[in-house]
């Protein structure tokens, strides 16, 4: 019921975004709509409504936008060396690397923030064994445990303590 | 409502748009061209649409742009995850230089 | 040492070329202002022009799926262009829809690619 009422009020705020000069029509409908969307998919995408009242979760969310946002930065000025350069300097291959998180968001994160960050992309994750297989335009370490620790780990303990 | 900053985006932006494409031309093979157009044409559109938000402030133009921004920095890599293991299973190999394959081993097994 | 001047040879040259489009004025070199969005404009269209090669070159299909992508999330950025010369706030909702568009379509290939079926 939670999680319904949740996802209610996320679909009305995005609703409300999109016809933004409010109208009492548009309000209705979109009430409406919201409300059918919520009653009949409710329980498939917030499986555990007691995280959003957990304040702390915020505070690492508001320490982690800024460090992405950064990390963005610097790879789309390490892409632009890259490509720019007249001998193309790369050396791909796809490594592995090993992760500890479980929920579905967290891990939708992770792989998110991996394929924007500087140098890598994420290709397939196996979720039974806590796998990720990453893509990695310049390979500086072929061994498990030192990609995991070069690749994963600043935004892992970020995502542990938001989502899990 | 700050239209000099808006600007500075804009031009960041296209930059980085051109960045990208240049990547895509450039690059030997899908996986290096889809790294390279994915992270610079998602920050370049970014930097686009946020400089939309600088000159228009908190109006409808400027909050549905950054409605789109967040939608397309969720949305970007997702697709680029998806077309990545799509290729690597349709059967399309990886540059001869490549130094090590940790996939190809494991999905052979 | 030659290595790093070819380079920085590249890069000069690439800034160049953007900052010939977008700020040099052909008739007078004072009012570039008057029409910096139209030249916003031919940046882009370049960019296309580059996505478009790879779509005619490209030797296997998922380098023009992939082409294909990024011009999908190229032209969020034309929209998001043509709504401050014109002044028609209804261009960016083209751009949402067109977000969206892109999206399910690349998930889609994505999906004929691997070889499954799409309730997956």
């Amino acid at each position: 019921m939670k999680s319904k009422i949740l996802l209610f009020v996320l679909g009305f705020f995005v609703w409300a975004l999109l016809v933004w000069p409010p109208d009492i029509q548009h309000i209705i409908i979109g009430i409406l709509i919201a409300f059918l969307v919520s009653s009949i998919t409710g329980d498939l995408f917030v499986k555990r409504p007691s995280l959003f009242t957990d304040f702390k979760r915020y505070l690492w969310f508001g320490y982690y936008v800024p460090l992405f946002i950064w990390e963005c930065i610097k790879a789309n000025i390490d892409v632009a060396y890259r490509v720019s350069h007249p001998d193309v300097p790369i050396k791909p291959g796809i490594v592995k690397v090993k992760t500890n998180l479980k929920s579905d968001t967290g891990l939708t994160f992770l792989a998110n923030s991996i394929t924007l960050t500087p140098g890598t992309m994420c290709v397939d994750i196996d979720r039974e064994n806590g796998f990720l297989y990453i893509h990695w335009i310049y390979v500086k370490d072929k061994d498990i445990e030192k990609a995991t620790k070069l690749i994963v780990e600043t935004f892992e303990n970020i995502l542990k303590r938001i989502f899990e | 409502m700050n239209e000099v900053l808006g600007t500075v985006f804009i031009v960041i932006g296209l930059a980085f748009d051109f960045f990208g494409c240049l990547g895509l031309v450039r690059l030997p093979d899908v996986y290096n061209r889809l790294q390279a157009a994915t992270k610079c044409v998602t920050l370049g559109t970014c930097g686009i649409l946020f400089g939309l938000f600088l000159f228009r402030g908190f109006t409808a133009a400027g909050l549905k742009a950054l409605l789109c921004l967040i939608f397309i920095i969720l949305t970007a890599p997702v697709s680029a995850h998806a077309l990545a293991r799509g290729a690597y299973i349709s059967g399309v190999k990886l540059w001869d230089k490549s130094v090590v394959d940790k996939y190809g081993e494991d999905i052979s097994k | 040492m030659t290595r790093r001047v070819r380079w920085v040879i590249g890069v000069v040259l690439v800034v160049l070329l953007l900052g010939l489009i977008l700020f040099y004025s052909f008739p007078s070199m004072l009012r570039w202002q008057s029409n910096f969005l139209s030249r916003c404009f031919i940046v882009l269209l370049a960019s296309s022009a580059l996505c478009l090669y790879r779509v005619l070159r490209g030797p296997t299909a998922p380098d023009r799926i992939v082409a294909i992508d990024i011009l999908g999330i190229m032209v969020v950025g034309f929209c998001a262009i043509l709504t401050l010369p014109t002044g028609r706030d209804w261009y960016i909702d083209i751009g949402i829809a067109w977000a969206l568009q892109s999206f399910i379509g690349t998930i889609a290939l994505a999906k004929y690619l691997e070889g499954r079926d799409f309730d997956e």
